[in-house]
């Protein structure tokens, strides 16, 4: 008993990168039904027309990557299938290569240009600030976009002049970058808002939804899973839903056996 | 005897790392003038961080140190790149010295030089010069926050708590009433004024429940998140690496 109560916990990561590994190498197939928040997300994006233009702010960075970059290309995918408009942009430093590499990538595979059907305008300081800059005017907040090119009369922002002009606007977030979306954009230049964040930050948005305040959001990698399933493009996130169960079954275990073997010892401290 | 246990154990590690590097580019199953090189070292630091689950050790501080270094030296050149050079340097100082046929943005100095008294926290002669760029960063910040927090956060949050109790359906009724129960007895919780004893105590009983219930939802998002790090990371291994899995 007193062994089983001091248990090495390098065993217990053993069991846990068994757990990932296995289900990895033998896939089983899971069902991934979306729910209602992740639908609310899709049947937004789904009802705007061709031409219609999505703002993507890709707010994250790697250590948050394996959550939210497959969010960013379940969207992209979606969008480039619709022939919708995308103006990707980052507020993180760091976020800008993955947010290139994304739309670049999910870009060609259309045959989509930059500037004409996408346009990628990089990251600028300033967080609130440039929220709000942008809800004035746009085009001073980036007058030229990632590669240099200037983004006045770009094919791909025809009919935008600040955020109130924005179809629907995606923010894929790491931090609290989400809240000044919500206060400096949807909530002063009124245009609909969704946010993909990491499971952690998943509770968190409850509160918004239910004051309407958000139109859907993804939480973390079930979250991308989900929008995957719906838009019939399964990759890594549906993926990695068997490993994520057998790992959730895991820790349940865990925390019963845990719990069985201290009340089992009498409370001992 | 652990510690040249420890040693076998790394370099044991390393030379097969390193033998699974060289076959795979020999045998062509990672491009070596592709992305190759960038896959192998990648995995390498994967590895390198994950062998802290084992314990401590040199290859995990090389591995850490070169993610801080890393970083910290793109966003330097993302900084540059994208604000310091179009917004400063080719705005402001390149046209005051070479004939661009553009007029130099006198305004960009404003708020250049309060960025650069940022700086001058360093000099303890002139670090009282970074004051006026905190102060203008605090007063602008709280004039900007302070009404539209108000606003969205705290009068839009409201507002919900006032709609009909009575939504149409019974389980829209059961959750309106549950978050109407959640809030107030959580108030009561946090409502240090009187003794929580008698109907004060019972509710802010309730609250507890409300707030353990919420703790151990935060958590479960918590252990999702931090197994779909892992889940992505052992992806890439076994992918993107090895290509053992399609």
């Amino acid at each position: 008993m007193d062994k089983l109560l001091k248990i090495d916990r390098r065993i217990i990561f053993v069991f846990v990168a068994l757990a990932v590994t296995i289900p990895l190498l033998f896939r089983f197939k899971m069902a991934v039904p979306p729910t209602r928040h992740v639908i609310s997300m899709y049947d937004k994006i789904n009802a705007l027309s061709e031409g219609s233009h999505v703002l993507i702010s890709f707010d994250y960075d790697p250590s948050s990557k394996e959550e939210l970059q497959p969010m960013a290309v379940a969207l992209l995918h979606h969008c480039f299938k619709k022939n919708i408009k995308v103006i990707g942009m980052t507020l993180y430093p760091a976020g800008t290569g993955l947010a290139e590499k994304a739309i670049k990538q999910i870009g060609k595979e259309y045959g989509k240009k930059s500037g004409e059907d996408y346009v990628f305008l990089g990251f600028k300081a300033g967080s609130s600030l440039v929220i709000m800059n942008m809800g004035e005017d746009i085009y001073t907040a980036f007058q030229k976009d990632f590669y240099g090119k200037k983004t006045v009369g770009m094919e791909a922002l025809k009919g935008v002049s600040s955020l109130r002009d924005i179809d629907y606007a995606v923010n894929l977030t790491a931090g609290g970058i989400y809240e000044a979306w919500i206060v400096y954009g949807r909530e002063k230049y009124n245009f609909d808002l969704g946010v993909g964040c990491t499971a952690v930050m998943g509770p968190e948005m409850y509160p918004f939804i239910q004051s309407n305040q958000l139109t859907g959001f993804l939480g973390g990698l079930k979250g991308a899973a989900e929008y995957e399933t719906l838009i019939d493009h399964k990759d890594r996130a549906a993926a990695g839903m068997s490993p994520q169960s057998v790992v959730h079954v895991l820790v349940v275990c865990f925390i019963l056996f845990g719990n069985f073997l201290y009340f089992k010892s009498g409370r001992q401290k | 005897m652990n510690k040249s246990r420890d040693i076998y154990i790394l370099f044991f590690i390393l030379i097969a790392f390193f033998i699974v590097s060289v076959v795979y580019l020999s045998f062509g199953w990672l491009d070596i003038w592709g992305d190759g090189l960038g896959i192998i070292t990648a995995a390498a630091v994967t590895l390198a961080m994950y062998s802290f689950l084992y314990k401590d050790n040199p290859v995990f501080k090389i591995a850490e140190n070169l993610f801080v270094g890393v970083a910290m030296g793109y966003s330097i050149i993302i900084v540059w790149f994208n604000i310091l050079k179009p917004d400063v340097f080719e705005a402001l100082i390149v046209p005051v010295f070479k004939d661009t046929g553009k007029a130099p943005q006198y305004t960009v100095i404003v708020p250049t030089l309060l960025g650069l008294f940022m700086f001058l926290r360093f000099s303890s002669k002139l670090s009282w010069l970074s004051r006026w760029s905190f102060a203008f960063i605090v007063g602008m910040g709280a004039g900007i926050a302070i009404p539209n927090f108000i606003n969205a956060i705290l009068l839009r949050q409201l507002e919900p708590m006032f709609a009909p109790l009575y939504t149409g359906s019974f389980w829209g009724t059961i959750n309106t009433l549950l978050v109407l129960i959640g809030v107030v007895s959580v108030l009561f919780y946090f409502f240090f004024s009187l003794e929580h004893k008698g109907v004060i105590g019972g509710v802010s009983v309730i609250g507890i429940w409300f707030l353990m219930i919420a703790f151990g939802a935060s958590f479960g998002y918590t252990v999702m998140a931090r197994m779909s790090l892992l889940i992505g990371r052992m992806q890439f291994l076994l992918k993107d690496w090895l290509g053992i899995i399609q």
